[in-house]
């Protein structure tokens, strides 16, 4: 027999508006087991949990019912209360009478109804609540962060500073990512390659990062504080420890014709290389598709050059196999496609471009040696046309229904530079809405306007068109003026949206990191938890969680990596007790539930266990208890009734059901 | 294989050879091309009053003896395909056109949009395959450099028509490419000629079309192809000097698979 009491709270208005909260404190004092009832303005603050508290020692209450908002905000509070006063902190039970009644109903006899009802069901349940302990595990002292942009370094430096050991693996051959490629940074113009490098070679200096470049996650077994990944490591075809980085190899490469990822394919690079001069590791790699060795078995110009033997062109990949207490998943983003947006011309006309490829070919070191020229011709462009939102907030399949949120500042940017740089050249901007907010920031895209005199023209850019003379005729709309307009015109870049890098998907599969329907991986809570996976042991940072410019992005990456800090800092960790456990009588061994086990949890052990007085052998379903989430399906899966989920027992589940239906 | 088959009044009266070449071609692919039994006009534009009724009953009694006989529905001028397949979706997603339609029409077995709807060029695209077209070419185009012109109604609006990408449609260049022509790349491929605008304002209607038979042939193009005979109408009426020849895809088609029978009239 159970002594239970309920605590009915106001929340002020936000239950007792719609709520009857002193009718439903009466309602249940009838029920089974309760002993105790009261309702209180607000049960979260210090008094109310104070009468908690003291109602649990002079009552010597066995169970708690706060019947208040949903368990996710403060569960735990009430949890801790009830700890603190000498009750199990499993003994105590939610019931959401604000979030799934007061805040959804209006009629206030319907709203105390139900909340009774839901108080009853909640009641019921605890009393079959049994207490629970948590195990523990250790912690292993070492992060993986996974991808080497500018989240994935800050996140890094910032743990290793904190004196953990940190691994990057990041897929391509140098770190750098997306920032290594654009020449100025907004608001402050300074620039990407100046205040990014340094962090990049403080990355591969610090005594506590290991790089893994050219390198890749391959599986991810474990559980929070206790991960194991494999790493694959793609053969550079250079032996890493001889190479001295000189570059000979590079000079006398014959093979000269790949696309040159680094400057959006705007010209060429050799199959020996290295990303760029900056990178890191200074090593070249070769691209095995591109060499001509790989291809014919003949050429190995390189070989012959290399004075230090480093070239290696049996290299194999290796895998390596680490563990990690915690995994920082910083996998960025990528431009989207153009493919289904050919009313630009983009796959037509050279002189279309992508704000990225602007990027490169203003850029000092870039293809022109920071000279605008129009692509098609090398010559000296007069008129631009800047098309932003291509992609972004939209409605049909080919748009992303999103803003991207960093194209309005870097077109103001690319307008400014343009006009400070070439005042002869005439700028336009088509926008849907200028989206400014951030420090500094609006107060630049003026400058743009007022002090650059660059066109910004409200309306959408419908099609462009290839002209006799090789110049461009654009068609567009004037929103404010009503007008349409045909621009002539050189270029036209086209701030294309952003979307998660393609390599995440996979990789969130092997986290079991929830993803939304645009692959951007999934915060535990959107404003209170937002650098952290729901999964736990998983962290995010930068744009592989949603679009992010570069402070926002350093700003999550060190939110990131204090949430690691901590976790790394403990020597063990809770486990949740409310997992899933196998009744070895019922259990037939089927391997039902190890199947749609997300986890892994679920093992089987061959037991001797007494079946009506007769000693067998049989095959038996044993739960991991440090990986198992409580997620239930297995429980529902299995065919038997062996499994049963401890915190929300079958039991249980129906003792809330018959009090709601009675 | 049958088909059911709706021509149009225009492909009876000013586009005979959209039509005489559709159903010529069609035999040596072994395609029987059915002729929907007193068919009425389509209408011609698709009512874009929401509640208007008596302009879609045309569609659905075509739609519905096709049905009948459980064969899909050909057509092959765009302002047709636009306004049966538009219908046809109507009666598919709409309860209460549905309902008003039965009410009024009162067929045996009640009409609910389950017919097929396709446009002659899907039929070659994906019945017979471009494939087996190149197979049957006697007289390839030899490079021929042809611009393809979509117009509007085929393509739009997409998740009805469901025809081909609408910015970026490719149809008609693996058509002209099965038939050994050399398709021209330009932007204006899938612009509105002008439509029925011609009739209230000619001079927009020239420089709609005429615009797009400049692009054509500013990349090059000797002539055009085009599925409509508005499109048709437009363009060659464009006032544009030294224009460049317009042709409806089929005729082009009975040309490379040697059907086409000396010129005679329109």
């Amino acid at each position: 027999m159970q002594k239970i009491g309920v605590f009915v709270c106001w929340c002020g208005s936000n239950i007792a508006a719609t709520v009857d909260v002193s009718k439903v404190a009466g309602a249940v004092k009838e029920e089974p087991d309760v002993i105790f009832a009261s309702d209180y303005s607000y049960m979260c603050s210090e008094a109310g949990q104070l009468m908690i508290q003291n109602a649990i020692k002079e009552k010597g209450l066995t169970g708690i019912v706060v019947c208040s908002c949903s368990p996710r905000m403060h569960e735990a509070t009430f949890r801790k209360a009830a700890q603190a006063a000498g009750l199990n902190p499993y003994m105590v039970e939610i019931a959401n009478i604000r979030e799934q009644c007061s805040w959804i109903h209006k009629d206030k006899e319907e709203g105390t109804k139900k909340a009774i009802l839901l108080a009853k069901a909640a009641i019921a349940k605890v009393r079959f609540n049994e207490p629970l302990t948590a195990g523990e595990t250790p912690v292993t002292k070492r992060a993986l962060v996974i991808g080497g942009g500018i989240a994935g370094i800050q996140t890094a430096l910032d743990i290793a500073d904190a004196g953990f050991e940190v691994d990057i693996v990041e897929k391509s051959p140098t770190i750098g990512g997306k920032m290594a490629q654009l020449d100025k940074t907004f608001p402050t113009l300074d620039c990407a390659a100046c205040i990014l490098t340094p962090k990049m070679v403080d990355a591969a200096a610090h005594e506590k990062i290991r790089l893994f470049t050219y390198s890749e996650v391959e599986k991810v077994k474990g559980f929070v504080g206790n991960f194991t990944v494999d790493i694959r490591k793609k053969a550079r075809s250079i032996q890493e420890e001889k190479c001295t980085g000189c570059g000979a190899c590079m000079e006398k490469c014959p093979s000269r014709k790949t696309g040159n990822e680094f400057n959006e394919r705007l010209d060429n690079r050799t199959a020996i290389y290295i990303p760029f001069a900056q990178a890191i590791p200074n090593i070249p790699s070769i691209d095995r598709e591109a060499c001509i060795h790989f291809k014919t078995g003949k050429c190995g110009i390189c070989q012959k050059t290399c004075g230090v033997g480093a070239i290696d062109f049996d290299q194999q990949d290796e895998r390596i196999t680490r563990k990690y207490g915690a995994i920082v998943a910083a996998t960025g983003f990528q431009p989207i496609s153009l493919e289904r947006f050919d009313e630009f011309q983009y796959s037509k006309s050279p002189d279309v471009i992508t704000s990225l490829e602007l990027e490169r070919l203003m850029n000092a070191a870039g293809p022109t040696k920071g000279e605008l020229v129009k692509p098609s011709s090398r010559k000296h462009p007069s008129d631009m046309v800047f098309v932003q939102c291509v992609g972004s907030r939209g409605e049909s399949c080919r748009e992303k229904s999103y803003c991207s949120k960093i194209c309005c500042m870097y077109t103001a940017k690319h307008a400014m530079m343009i006009r400070d740089k070439y005042p002869d050249i005439n700028v336009h901007v088509f926008y849907i809405d200028v989206r400014t907010p951030g420090k500094n920031f609006d107060e630049f895209y003026r400058r743009a306007v007022e002090d650059y005199g660059v066109d910004y023209r409200k309306g959408m850019v419908g099609k462009v068109m290839e002209q006799k003379d090789g110049r461009l005729l654009v068609q567009a709309s004037d929103l404010l003026t009503g007008e349409q307009l045909l621009l002539h015109t050189d270029m036209v870049v086209l701030a294309t949206a952003i979307e998660p890098d393609k390599s995440a998907r996979a990789l969130a599969t092997m986290l079991t990191a929830s993803m939304d329907t645009n692959d951007f991986f999934t915060e535990a809570h959107p404003k209170l938890r937002p650098v952290e996976s729901p999964t736990a042991g998983i962290f995010l940072s930068g744009t592989c969680q949603g679009p992010k410019d570069i402070p926002e992005t350093v700003a999550q990456a060190g939110a990131a990596a204090a949430k690691v800090i901590g976790l790394l800092s403990r020597e063990k960790l809770l486990n949740n007790p409310q997992v899933a456990k196998a009744e070895e009588r019922l259990c037939s061994g089927c391997s039902g539930c190890s199947k749609v086990c997300p986890y892994g949890a679920i093992d089987y052990e061959v037991r001797e266990i007494w079946d009506h007085g007769v000693r067998k052998t049989r095959r038996i379903a044993v739960v991991n208890e440090a990986v198992c989430q409580g997620c239930g399906a297995c429980t529902v899966t299995c065919p038997s009734g062996a499994m049963d989920l401890k915190g929300f027992t079958a039991k249980q589940i129906m003792a809330e059901v018959d009090a709601i239906c009675r | 294989m049958v088909y059911s088959y709706y021509p149009g009044c225009t492909l009876k009266t000013k586009a005979k050879k959209l039509d005489r070449y559709a159903r010529d071609c069609a035999q040596i692919f072994e395609i029987e091309l059915e002729e929907i039994e007193d068919w009425q006009c389509c209408g011609g534009v698709y009512p874009g009053m929401a509640d208007e009724l008596a302009t879609r009953l045309s569609p659905v009694r075509a739609l519905r003896e096709a049905g009948d006989k459980k064969q899909d529905l050909v057509t092959v001028c765009s302002a047709c395909h636009h306004v049966i397949k538009r219908v046809n979706e109507d009666v598919k997603t709409s309860g209460e056109i549905r309902r008003k339609i039965n009410a009024y029409l009162e067929p045996e077995n009640g009409y609910e949009g389950e017919t097929k709807v396709i446009h002659y060029l899907e039929l070659l695209r994906d019945r017979i395959g471009f494939d087996r077209i190149r197979e049957k070419v006697k007289q390839p185009l030899n490079g021929k450099k042809i611009a393809p012109y979509y117009g509007c109604l085929l393509l739009r609006p997409y998740d009805v028509m469901n025809f081909d990408d609408p910015e970026n449609p490719s149809i008609m260049e693996e058509f002209l490419l099965a038939i050994g022509a050399k398709p021209v790349h330009y932007a204006l491929k899938n612009e509105c000629c002008g439509g029925y605008v011609t009739m209230e304002d000619e001079e927009f209607a020239s420089k709609k079309s005429s615009s797009i038979m400049e692009a054509a042939m500013d990349q090059g193009a000797e002539s055009m192809i085009t599925a409509c005979p508005l499109c048709k109408y437009n363009l060659e009426n464009s006032g544009l000097k030294n224009g460049i020849p317009v042709y409806y895809f089929t005729e082009l088609l009975a040309e490379a698979l040697g059907v086409k029978e000396q010129e005679e009239g329109t």
